[in-house]
C-alpha cells in the first residue's frame, strides 16, 4: 500500500512503517447442509407436546382437534378390537398389487419407449395425455368397468403408479451414457444382453426415484379408492370415522396412513442402498 | 490380420467429414492418426471397426484374426466406458458372457490380462476406487481378454494427467514389446503418436484427407524424448500441423 508510511499509531506518537495487517475472514462454504440427528424428531414431539397440552387445558376444543393422547387410545381401541389387522390388511393387499402391477407395467412400456423409435413416436404422446388426468376422476368408471370389490381399487393404484414409472424409465434411459451403449455394441454383445446389463441398471437410479413418487401417489390413490364401496381398509376406516364426527378416529387413521407412507419410504431407501451402492 | 481401408469417404448429411481414405493397418503394427481437431479422426476408427457405415469405399480385414478371438474388431475408448456398478473381474466378464466359454477358461482369460496389465491385485475394486490411469488399463485389459486382431484406440490417454500418461504409454510399450498387438491410434497428441506409432497418418482439417504418412523406424522401446531424431519427426509433424489447426480453430462447429 502507498500511503503505509503516513500511518501514525494509537498514541498518535510515532509513525508506523509496518503494513496494515488483518487475517482473511472466513466468507462461507457453499451452503452446505450438514445431518443433525435427533433435529426431526425433536420437532415432532415438541409440535406433540404443545397439541397435547393445548387440548387439556382447553385452548384446542376438542370439536375441533382432539389430543394426540386420545387418538392414541382410538388407536389401541381398534388394536384390541382387533380390526387394525383386517382394516391394514385390506389396504397392504391392494397396495402391493396395485404397486407392484402397476411399477411393472410402466417399467415395460417405458423401456420400450426408451429404447424403440416406434414405441417412443406411438405412446410417449399417449402418456402425455393421460397421465395428468387425476385418476380419482376416472374411479366411476373402473368401478363401471371392474366392479365395485377389489377391481375398480386395485386398476386405481395400478393406473397411478403406471405413469410415473413409465416417465422415470424412459427419462432414466435417455439419460444413459452413450458410450457404454456403443462399447457394448463394439464387443458383439447382443441387444437384450446390453438392455439387461447396460442400459437398465444404468436407468435404475431414475426408475427407483419414479418410484418413490409412485410409491406416494399409491397411498393417496388408496385412500380414495377405499371411500367407495369398502369394508375394509384404512380408507374406509377414516371416512366412517369422519361420518360420525369421531375426530379421534380419523386421527388415528390418517397416523396410520402417515406411518405407512413412512415405511414405503424407508423399504426404497433400502433398495436404493442395495442396488445403489456402487455410486458412494 | 491387416486392416485395409479403400476409397473412403463419409457425410453427416451434408456435411462432408472423410474424403477418400486409403490407408492399410499391417499386423503387428500400431498406426497413429493425427489430425486437428473436428477432421473426423474418431469417425475414421469408428468406421474401422463398424461402429458406423460409411457413406462410400469399405473397410475391408484381410487374413483370419488369430485363433481365440472373440471380438476381431475391439476398441479401447477415450473415457474407459467401464460399468461403474460392475468389479473390475466383472468388466472383464461383460464381453466373455455371450461366448459360452467354460467357466475356468473365462477364468483364466480374466486372471491373464489382469496380470498382463498389472490388475491382479485389484479384481474386486469398483471404477469409482480407481485411478484414470488404472480405469484405462481396465479398460485395456478388457479389450485384450477377448484377443483381439486390431485394437482400435480412440485417444486413450486424452482423459487422463500428463505423468499417468507417460506411465501408460510406458505399459503400452512395454505390452507391445511382449506382444506385438496391431492397432489403430487416434490421437492428437503428437508426442504420444512419435513415441508409440510405427507409421504416423496426418489428417487434414474437414473434409479429412491424407496429407502425409510418415514411417518411423526405430523400435519402440528404445525412442526416448531426448532422441534428436525423434524430436525432429516431432517438429515436422508439427509443422505440417500448424497451419490445419490453426485454420479448423477459426471454423464453426457445424
Amino acid at each position: 500500500m502507498a500511503d503505509v508510511t503516513n500511518h501514525v499509531d494509537k498514541n498518535g506518537a510515532n509513525p508506523v512503517a509496518a503494513p496494515h495487517e488483518r487475517p482473511v475472514y472466513f466468507r462461507g462454504g457453499g451452503f452446505r447442509t450438514e445431518p443433525r440427528r435427533f433435529v426431526g424428531l425433536a420437532v415432532f414431539a415438541i409440535l406433540l407436546i404443545i397439541w397435547e397440552v393445548g387440548s387439556r387445558t382447553g385452548v384446542i376444543s376438542e370439536l375441533v382437534l382432539p389430543a394426540p393422547s386420545q387418538a392414541f387410545a382410538a388407536f389401541m381401541e381398534l388394536v384390541n378390537s382387533g380390526n387394525l389387522q383386517k382394516h391394514v390388511g385390506a389396504s397392504l393387499q391392494r397396495l402391493t398389487i396395485g404397486f407392484s402391477a402397476g411399477s411393472l407395467l410402466g417399467l415395460v412400456v417405458g423401456t420400450a419407449i426408451g429404447l424403440s423409435s416406434y414405441a417412443r413416436a406411438g405412446l410417449s404422446p399417449l402418456v402425455s395425455a393421460i397421465f395428468p388426468i387425476p385418476k380419482i376422476a376416472l374411479l366411476p368408471l373402473f368401478i363401471i368397468w371392474f366392479g365395485i370389490g377389489e377391481g375398480s381399487k386395485v386398476a386405481t393404484i395400478l393406473f397411478g403408479c403406471f405413469f410415473p414409472t413409465v416417465i422415470a424409465t424412459y427419462g432414466g434411459i435417455d439419460s444413459v451414457d452413450r458410450t457404454l451403449i456403443r462399447m457394448g455394441q463394439s464387443f458383439g454383445l447382443s441387444r437384450w444382453e446390453i438392455v439387461r446389463k447396460i442400459v437398465l441398471p444404468a436407468a435404475l437410479p431414475a426408475i427407483l426415484s419414479g418410484m418413490r413418487i409412485s410409491a406416494s401417489i399409491a397411498i393417496i390413490l388408496l385412500v380414495a379408492a377405499e371411500m367407495i364401496g369398502a369394508e375394509y381398509g384404512i380408507g374406509a376406516y377414516v371416512l366412517l370415522a369422519g361420518n360420525l364426527m369421531s375426530t379421534d378416529q380419523l386421527i388415528a387413521g390418517v397416523a396410520i396412513l402417515s406411518m405407512l407412507g413412512l415405511i414405503v419410504s424407508w423399504l426404497i431407501t433400502r433398495a436404493e442402498k442395495a442396488f445403489l451402492g456402487w455410486r458412494n | 490380420m491387416d486392416l485395409r481401408v479403400d476409397g473412403l469417404s463419409h457425410w453427416y448429411s451434408d456435411l462432408e467429414v472423410l474424403r477418400d481414405i486409403n490407408l492399410t493397418i499391417p499386423q503387428g503394427q500400431i498406426v497413429c492418426v493425427i489430425g486437428p481437431s473436428g477432421c473426423g479422426k474418431s469417425t475414421l476408427l469408428r468406421l474401422l471397426g463398424g461402429l458406423e457405415q460409411p457413406t462410400q469405399g469399405q473397410v475391408t480385414q484381410v487374413g483370419e484374426p488369430p485363433v481365440g478371438s472373440l471380438n476381431p474388431l475391439t476398441y479401447v475408448f477415450q473415457d474407459f466406458a467401464l460399468l461403474p456398478w460392475r468389479s473390475v473381474e466383472d468388466n472383464v466378464s461383460l464381453v466373455l458372457e455371450r461366448h459360452n466359454l467354460s467357466k475356468a477358461e473365462k477364468e483364466d482369460r480374466i486372471s491373464d490380462v489382469l496380470t498382463r496389465t498389472r490388475l491382479s491385485d485389484f479384481r474386486k475394486a469398483v471404477p469409482k476406487q480407481l485411478s484414470g490411469g488404472m480405469k484405462q488399463r481396465v479398460a485395456i485389459a478388457r479389450a485384450l481378454s477377448v484377443n483381439p486382431a486390431v485394437l482400435l484406440m480412440d485417444e486413450p490417454l486424452s482423459a487422463l494427467d500428463s505423468q499417468t500418461r507417460e506411465l501408460l504409454m510406458d505399459d503400452l510399450i512395454d505390452l507391445w514389446t511382449r506382444e506385438q498387438f496391431t492397432s489403430c491410434y487416434i490421437t492428437h497428441n503428437l508426442a504420444e503418436a512419435v513415441r508409440l506409432g510405427h507409421k504416423v497418418v496426418v489428417l487434414s482439417r474437414r473434409p479429412g484427407v491424407v496429407r502425409e504418412v510418415v514411417d518411423i523406424d526405430i523400435p519402440l522401446a528404445n525412442r526416448r524424448m531426448s532422441d534428436p531424431r525423434i524430436a525432429e519427426i516431432q517438429q515436422d509433424l508439427w509443422d505440417m500441423m500448424r497451419e490445419e489447426a490453426q485454420t479448423a480453430d477459426l471454423e464453426l462447429a457445424p
